[in-house]
């Protein structure tokens, strides 16, 4: 059994490196600053549509963390993202008027691009409402973890995504471009994930979260698939299978200990959960682009409508990353 | 008289440059070993980069390789160059590119100065030293390793494994007890001379060549054959972790750096510019130093290490996903479990939470809804009430419900009617103790207005599930604190059990119970259980319950007659 899995990952994985093969001829380039790319340059990849108002922020955090170039698939944008983007030093920019849902959300675009320009650089693989928060993220950088992961022989690095949504209605505060958004949305929920383990990629599937307690309480097995993998030591012949949950080969999807103790992981702080979420959702709801047949953004547009509140006398105020260790959502591992 | 620093080099020059401008103009000659396998390029911009700094030379390059007699080789070459060119030299240090002097560098030449006859280098025996990695201690010195560790594991551990099997064991040079150690040492120039004049010199090398990472063990184990004076400690702070690889140190280290009694530490972060500004300054610039404090860099270290090893018992986690038996803690506090309390004591919750303090829930896994405390809806982390959620990963709910309370006893009611998916958890867990008076859940049946036909198939569900639950609560593998008993045995005396649980949840130890739950009515349960058996059900769960009612009333139970009674 062991070697037949092994086998059907092998293929599944060679089949998804030539579906990003084939799709990248749906990427137009707009800017393309790849030759800047430094030998040990950290890259961020991006796909995005419609979300100018985030952008600046975005830009800035991760440049202060030590980002070094961006990488962005521009989903048919129209609100000047792509325009925005295209003036940045350090940004390289595609285009594509094709379907979302049929590049598997993103994933083909991205895996074609990093096979081309990511191979041997830490990538970053987030989207523009996610911020990466890491064990002593306030006083190392990026390259701190990096080079130390690369000391330790760690290919792969974990970081959850930690939906974050404000006290109030989501549109009690509006949120200004440039503006950090946890300004606004700064709790979240810290004790209800469960986790379950994917014995065939070997990655663990964790859900739970203020999504899952406010729109899955019918079907919780639906609920949004929280853990991620963002930032990977690169090689060509990887890929992500779905999202950013997991990726072939296995072995990058062990990113938890097994024997009791602890590896170093981090957090995607998710500013999804701003005023900008009821236009979003009713668009992506209208365009039927998202997983499961948008399953998601129906459960959202449903319950949205009656302006609910996700906050809740349990949520926890977002401190920084020791607090998140403490809880226990995020882990220094051995890392001192 | 002066100090002498061999600096081994393989990258970040820019930093290797400052630091060796600071033990330079500090007073100390060097001499530095880079790496043959740095590329040309850099190493010309490197030495030239250094060409103004008048007592320092560069050696003859090697190539060199983690845990091969490479690094020993560069280390002799450069030794030589050193006690050659510098006739001044009484101490010599061997430090790396990655190093950073900690004090100013006069204080290290006044100290060595002091102890001109001392040499500085950690050397244990075998036995005594806990580090090994690969788990080879004794081994290191009697078998041969021709294979690199990093690039070839399989060969290396393959030979090792056919030694071991041809019971292969080298003879040790006669005179030498091995030693083992870390290779940061500082050595007088007699020790280090007679090391390197010796005319075994050759007998030695040949033996050390194949020994497991020489660097830790050659001058470790030929110090004790040469030295008059060792000082069994190295002047240089360096950390290992558990995959035998030095920690690093960043710009958060500063007050702990700052700290430690050690001259210098490794490794630092070449991008750490906070630690190299304010290390790599003159005496007079130096910031005040703070009271040494070396142990809680330890601490620090060692809890790194324990995280990683062992981890936090009771978290799930991202990172931290346990295989069965490997939890080390399956949750993380002690929490208890009552069944057939409730259904026996008309206020049981409020009295246990009254006498002990802790959180007593109701059935936390009822089928209509997640009964918290005090009616609540949601709880600590942000659980909700919703059973779907709940069931729909039992384990992962009760784990997070300990986990999130940590701080606070939790206690909750369990029975036939509650989702089952939790009772092989709670069973092997050391953290839960279980109370459960086996039977009672017929009380609200015979307090219930349902036909008698229902009750009595109700009845018969609800044993079987009890009776699998009871099953489990036996079995060799159940790890938690157990108590079963039948109801007919818990009323005849409920002050005892009662008594024992108040101990173990309770904050203070022996408070004794004044006040006891309210029992409620039994009065014809007897006959209850009579007419279930009319029906052809057999109760078996519920002991040998007296047909009489001559037990209960209700009534408070008062702690006296049976005390007083003679």
């Amino acid at each position: 059994m062991g070697f037949s899995q092994t086998y059907r990952r092998r293929l599944a994985r060679k089949r998804w490196r030539i579906r990003a093969f084939r799709k990248r001829r749906e990427l137009k380039p707009v800017a393309n600053r790849t030759k800047h790319i430094k030998r040990d340059d950290i890259i961020i990849f991006s796909t995005l549509r419609n979300e100018r108002v985030r952008l600046s922020y975005f830009l800035k955090y991760y440049r202060e963390l030590g980002v070094d170039h961006f990488v962005f698939v521009d989903n048919d944008s129209d609100d000047g993202s792509r325009e925005f983007l295209a003036e940045q030093p350090d940004v390289s920019i595609w285009t594509t008027t094709h379907s979302y849902k049929k590049s598997r959300f993103g994933v083909d675009w991205l895996n074609w691009l990093q096979s081309k320009y990511g191979h041997n650089h830490w990538t970053l693989t987030v989207d523009v409402d996610e911020f990466f928060v890491f064990p002593f993220s306030d006083t190392r950088s990026l390259r701190a973890l990096t080079d130390w992961l690369d000391a330790s022989e760690i290919r792969s690095f974990s970081a959850m995504l930690l939906d974050m949504y404000p006290k109030g209605k989501l549109n009690d505060q509006p949120y200004r471009s440039g503006q950090n958004p946890f300004e606004i949305a700064s709790w979240f929920d810290s004790g209800n994930y469960v986790i379950r383990k994917n014995d065939f990629f070997g990655n663990l599937w964790i859900q739970g979260g203020p999504r899952a307690r406010m729109f899955f309480l019918d079907s919780p097995d639906s609920a949004p698939a929280m853990n991620k993998i963002p930032l990977v030591k690169w090689n060509r012949k990887y890929v992500y299978t779905s999202s950013t949950h997991a990726l072939l080969p296995r072995s990058l999807n062990v990113v938890y200990d097994e024997w009791g103790g602890e590896f170093a992981s981090g957090c995607l702080l998710h500013a999804k959960f701003l005023d900008t979420f009821g236009a979003k959702a009713a668009e992506e709801l209208k365009r039927g682009q998202h997983y499961a047949n948008s399953k998601e953004y129906k459960a959202y547009h449903d319950a949205l409508k009656d302006e609910p509140e996700m906050w809740c006398k349990w949520s926890e105020k977002y401190i920084n990353w020791r607090q998140l260790e403490i809880l226990g959502l995020i882990s220094k591992g051995n890392w001192a | 008289m002066t100090v002498g620093v061999v600096m081994l080099v393989h990258n970040a020059f820019e930093r290797a440059e400052q630091v060796a401008r600071h033990w330079a103009a500090g007073g100390a000659d060097i001499v530095i070993h880079v790496d043959q396998r740095v590329k040309a390029k850099a190493f010309k911009a490197f030495e030239r980069a250094l060409s103004d700094v008048p007592n320092l030379r560069f050696s003859k390059r090697h190539s060199c390789e983690w845990g091969t007699w490479s690094l020993v080789e560069a280390s002799q070459t450069a030794s030589e160059l050193l006690l050659k060119t510098f006739p001044k030299v009484r101490h010599v240090y061997l430090a790396s590119g990655s190093c950073l002097p900690l004090r100013p560098v006069q204080e290290l030449i006044d100290y060595l100065a002091a102890r001109p006859n001392v040499d500085f280098i950690e050397s244990a025996t075998t036995e005594d030293v806990p580090w090994a990695v690969g788990g080879l201690d004794r081994e290191r010195f009697t078998l041969r390793f021709p294979f690199s560790w990093r690039k070839h594991r399989i060969l290396f551990d393959g030979y090792v494994n056919l030694q071991r099997r041809l019971k292969v064991k080298r003879k040790v040079p006669k005179g030498l007890v091995p030693h083992l150690g870390s290779q940061w040492w500082c050595l007088t120039r007699k020790t280090l001379s007679t090391i390197l004049e010796d005319p075994d010199r050759k007998e030695f090398e040949t033996y050390f060549k194949r020994v497991w990472i020489p660097d830790e063990a050659y001058y470790q184990t030929l110090v004790r054959y040469y030295s008059s004076t060792i000082e069994s400690r190295s002047l240089t702070l360096s950390k290992f972790d558990f995959q035998g690889k030095p920690h690093t140190f960043y710009d958060d280290h500063l007050q702990l750096l700052r700290r430690s009694d050690c001259f210098v530490a490794r490794k630092i972060w070449p991008h750490a510019n906070r630690l190299y500004d304010a290390f790599l300054t003159d005496a007079a610039g130096a910031m005040k130093r703070a009271e040494p404090n070396p142990g809680k860099i330890d601490r620090v270290f060692t809890k790194a290490l324990d995280r990683r090893i062992n981890g936090r018992a009771g978290l799930f986690m991202q990172s931290r996903y346990p295989r069965d038996g490997w939890e080390k803690g399956m949750s993380s506090a002690p929490y208890s479990v009552f069944q057939g309390y409730a259904e026996l004591f008309e206020d049981f919750a409020p009295w246990l939470s009254k006498v002990t303090g802790a959180k007593v829930h109701g059935h936390l896994f009822s089928p209509d809804r997640v009964e918290y405390v005090d009616g609540q809806t949601s709880y600590h982390g942000g659980l909700t009430d919703s059973t779907a959620l709940r069931d729909a990963n039992a384990q992962s709910f009760l784990t997070n419900l300990i986990w999130n309370a940590r701080g606070e006893r939790q206690c909750f009611q369990f029975g036939p009617n509650d989702n089952q998916d939790i009772n092989w958890f709670i069973a092997k867990d050391p953290n839960a103790s279980i109370s459960v008076i086996t039977g009672a859940w017929a009380v609200p049946l015979f307090h219930s207005n349902l036909n008698f036909s229902v009750i009595r198939k109700m009845a018969a569900k609800l044993q079987q599930v009890e009776s699998n639950y009871i099953d489990i609560l036996k079995s060799p593998y159940a790890k938690g604190k157990i108590r079963i008993t039948s109801i007919a045995e818990f009323v005849e005396a409920p002050m005892n059990p009662l008594q024992l649980i108040v101990d173990e949840i309770g904050p203070h130890k022996l408070t004794r119970i004044t006040e006891a739950p309210k029992l409620v009515d039994l009065t014809g349960f007897g006959q209850f259980l009579q007419n279930l058996k009319n029906q052809g059900m057999h109760p078996h769960l519920m002991g040998d319950f007296p047909m009489s009612d001559t037990v209960q009333k209700n009534t408070r139970i008062v702690r006296k007659p049976y005390l007083v009674k003679k």
